[in-house]
């Protein structure tokens, strides 16, 4: 399905993905507003877990994994074949995460270098980050498809703004894996700054507080006629909820070993549950005084205590307190003063905890203002909400979003290597983006013919301290006197916060060759292998999940329309009107043996308008029985059973 | 991942001025600038511009990222006179990011007050080191701080006067005083690169944690 879409098919849809750390939605405009779409468990947000099958050959086991809620349940039972807070480990090295592994259930691979891609053991498999969060996505995408009942190729992902090149790299490659173009990453807080600005009529300047389950993100925006500029971002990629949960647990750990000389580290479904206990205890005590934890230790042993509000807000303080530093940052660097902020937006399940919503007032000065943070929006869902809007703008925009500009910002200064290991800043920090950067480089050697640049990300003045995004060999430099090649490189960081290089040899007028050693990262022949299966496929299962669903509703349609002969409000209609009936009830039986899919579509629509008329006689006649003795709500079921009535949609039968 | 990609042609060279249809002029109106930056925006963006064909959208790209990139040296005053040497064909070697780390050379009539600065900083950095603190030399430093906190704000004005200069020059298409006033821009821009060093070195020896976020 694409240009060649027949007059009549549906239009194309672009939904907005929330891919969190904790959980991930979908959202899509409908019509002035965003609307999360549910999951087939009826849940708005699928739980970031992905949890594999046991088995011994990799790849065939990969049809049965399971994503959210399901797989969270084996997170309980199984915890070896289930992973949680991937979202973590997206463009990472192997020594980014040794404090990670200490907290985290993640097991990898022995055989990774230094500079590689993850990959972690899984159930006898191993996956790299991009592709278990490729089937979160494809989850979402899924959830899409049942509820539009067309295919869903396109979508924004939102990042968090402080995501550097390899993240986000990570994340682009996560989606293309599951089968999604996307069109654009969005930050986070940009997002939710869109959600809130729906309405257009906000001006000025709005700081976005966003602790999720992982990373922390604060951006200063400039709010002006339909344009939301962001002039400063910062944040911390490794601070959240997790990071609490963790303390807890730490806490409790240390507690076990103590009272019952167990360490529970070694049992991995006793983690587990203990993990759940202190999450539910950390969500109590954002309202109530005090929780407990109650888990069963391996032995049978009973681990009970409670926790006061007191304790706990001690206790979490210093994670609270390391969002401080970035909030101030930001501050500095928009060039703006506290009660220069006229709005605060909290994003994040964790602005839910009331310390937190305390230090947010004081960072930005608000009670002392008459000024309350936004909490209208539901912080677990206002980001997917964001990126709906920012989905609605990329596919053409409507009303709701007309005159909607987002002018996002690169979270992180990109340099390049120069002598001594000193980085020279090419394009600063919170430069808005698309930006660009024109360098020139020579050769030091007569004859040279390559030139090697080495770029990197981050604010410290020496390489070794800022993250390595790759190496460019320019190469085919014809040889010359060392000095006078005159090579220029062009670095472009695009919209999604994704750099691009391009170079030319000026004195030849060639466009040099440059090969990229990412730091961190798939190439895209590795990305290219990893595209789930499915896709591969995925036109003809759609049409074929598109051929079932049309023939259950034909068979729901059909039954009802079978007994139909049996009810009394069948005598009052007309003969021609029980023709009509019978015909467009034998045609659409007829049609159910092919697999025509319009043609059932279309059988379905003529025989619902065909029982218009006995629909309405059969909700009268309901309507007398009511008052005859029945309950209203079981009137109400029987109309449920009435041919017009909203046909129901099957759940679709994935493989 | 950086990976290599054909950005498409680049447009027309014209310059950071022209993108805003500004003449060469040092005196910008920063709301008006911003007015336009805006308007251009709602034209170029790549968001408005996601359905279009891959060469489109690799010329809207480089358009737009030009945009932002004038827009970012335009707005502010120490970038823009750079700029404008830069496209005269003046401090074209300065600007290449893998010698900006090069000091620049002192400024004569500093050269006394900097050796005896100099001194100070290493004193304090030592100091530092130790954990001891010395009130008069802190104290001296702090003066420093004033003091060339002070000169760099002068430069700031010498700048923005010699900038007024350069616009009336150009009006007045007075070449010889334009190539006078392009070497007393270019002397203004190295004095202040070198006072902005020394106020930041100030300013870090002078931090209580020794940590300023650069």
């Amino acid at each position: 399905m694409s240009e060649e879409q027949q007059n009549g098919a549906p239009p194309k849809r672009v939904v907005g993905i929330d891919l969190g750390t904790t959980n991930s939605l979908v959202a899509f405009m409908q019509g002035d507003a965003p609307v999360v779409i549910p999951g087939e468990d009826g849940s708005n947000l699928v739980p970031s877990v992905v949890a594999v099958p046991l088995v011994e050959a990799g790849r065939a086991a990969r049809d049965s994994i399971s994503v959210g809620n399901a797989a969270r349940t084996s997170l309980l039972t199984s915890p070896e074949r289930a992973i949680y807070s991937v979202k973590r480990l997206m463009g990472r090295g192997v020594e980014d995460v040794t404090e990670e592994l200490k907290l985290f259930p993640f097991k990898l691979a022995s055989d990774i270098q230094s500079g590689e891609v993850l990959r972690i053991l899984l159930g006898g498999t191993e996956y790299t980050p991009p592709e278990i969060s490729a089937y979160i996505l494809r989850q979402l995408k899924r959830n899409a498809e049942r509820y539009f009942g067309t295919p869903v190729t396109q979508a924004v992902i939102t990042v968090p703004a402080y995501f550097n090149d390899a993240q986000r790299q990570a994340t682009k490659d996560a989606g293309r894996m599951a089968g999604l173009e996307v069109l654009r990453l969005v930050n986070e807080p940009t997002a939710a700054a869109l959600a809130y600005g729906l309405d257009r009529k906000k001006e000025g300047i709005v700081a976005v507080y966003d602790l999720g389950g992982g990373t922390f993100d604060i951006s200063i925006l400039k709010l002006h006629d339909g344009i939301f500029e962001v002039i400063a971002t910062n944040g911390d990629t490794h601070l959240g909820g997790d990071d609490i949960d963790n303390l807890l647990m730490a806490v409790a750990i240390d507690d076990v070993q103590g009272d019952h000389g167990v360490d529970i580290r070694t049992s991995p479904e006793t983690i587990q549950a203990l993990r759940k206990a202190v999450i539910d205890a950390k969500i109590t005590l954002s309202s109530a005084d005090s929780a407990a934890i109650d888990i069963a230790l391996p032995s049978g042993v009973r681990y009970q205590r409670t926790i006061t509000r007191e304790q706990y807000e001690q206790l979490v303080a210093p994670v609270i307190a390391r969002t401080i530093e970035p909030c101030e940052s930001a501050l500095r660097d928009a060039g703006i003063k506290p009660e220069q902020i006229d709005e605060v937006v909290m994003v994040g399940g964790s602005t839910r905890i009331p310390k937190v919503r305390a230090l947010v007032d004081e960072l930005f000065e608000l009670s002392p203002r008459g000024k309350k943070p936004h909490i209208e929006l539901n912080p677990d869902e206002v980001v997917a909400l964001g990126a709906a809007v920012q989905a609605n703008i990329l596919a053409g925009g409507s009303a709701a979003t007309e005159d909607m500009l987002l002018l996002d910002v690169t979270p992180l200064s990109l340099g390049i290597e120069a002598l001594g290991g000193v980085v020279a800043k090419i394009i600063q920090r919170n430069s808005t983006i698309p930006a660009s950067a024109t360098e020139h480089f020579t050769t030091g050697v007569d004859g040279q013919t390559n030139v090697a640049i080495h770029v990197l990300q981050g604010e410290r003045e020496l390489a070794k301290d800022c993250r390595s995004l790759a190496r460019f060999d320019l190469k085919g430099i014809p040889p010359m006197t060392a000095g006078l090649p005159r090579i220029e490189v062009k670095f472009l960081i695009d919209a999604n916060g994704l750099l691009h290089v391009t170079a030319t040899e000026q004195r030849s007028g060639k466009a040099a060759e440059i090969e990229v050693k990412p730091t961190y990262g798939l190439t895209d022949e590795q990305v290219e292998s990893m595209i789930l299966e499915s896709f591969d496929y995925a036109e003809q299962d759609f049409a074929e999940r598109q051929l079932i669903e049309a023939k259950n509703d034909a068979q729901t349609i059909l039954e009802a329309v079978a007994k139909a002969h049996e009810h009394s409000a069948w005598q009052q209609l007309t003969e021609s009107e029980q023709a009509g009936i019978d015909a467009a009830q034998q045609h659409l039986t007829s049609l159910t043996v092919g697999s025509d899919i319009d043609a059932i579509r279309k059988g379905i629509e003529v025989l619902d308008k065909a029982t218009t008329r006995f629909a309405e006689i059969m909700m009268d006649s309901a309507v007398t029985s009511a008052i005859g003795g029945q309950t209203m709500d079981e009137a109400s079921e029987h109309l449920g059973k009435a041919p017009n009535a909203p046909h129901p949609f099957a759940p679709a039968d994935y493989k | 991942m950086p990976t290599q990609e054909k950005l498409g042609a680049p447009s027309a060279t014209s310059d950071y001025f022209a993108v805003f249809s500004l003449p060469r002029k040092l005196s910008i109106d920063a709301p008006a600038l911003e007015k336009q930056f805006y308007k251009l925006s709602r034209k170029l963006h790549p968001d408005l511009h996601a359905q279009a064909s891959a060469e489109e959208q690799a010329e809207i790209l480089a358009q737009s990222s030009q945009l932002n990139d004038a827009y970012r040296i335009l707005k502010n005053p120490v970038s823009r006179v750079e700029y404008l040497l830069e496209v005269l064909g003046v401090r074209i070697d300065e600007n290449n990011a893998a010698k900006k780390t090069d000091a620049p050379r002192v400024p004569a009539d500093l050269l006394e007050e900097v050796f005896e600065l100099n001194m100070q900083l290493e004193e304090m950095r030592a100091n530092k080191k130790m954990g001891e603190d010395d009130p008069q030399l802190r104290a001296d430093l702090e003066k420093a701080q004033t003091q060339f906190t002070s000169q760099l704000a002068a430069v700031d004005e010498d700048l923005h006067q010699t900038g007024k200069a350069w616009d009336s020059a150009l009006d007045r298409e007075d070449e010889s005083a334009k190539a006078v006033i392009v070497k007393d821009l270019a002397a203004l821009l190295d004095r202040r690169g070198y006072l902005r060093n020394l106020v930041r070195d100030v300013n870090e020896a002078l931090a209580p944690t020794g940590l300023v976020n650069v």
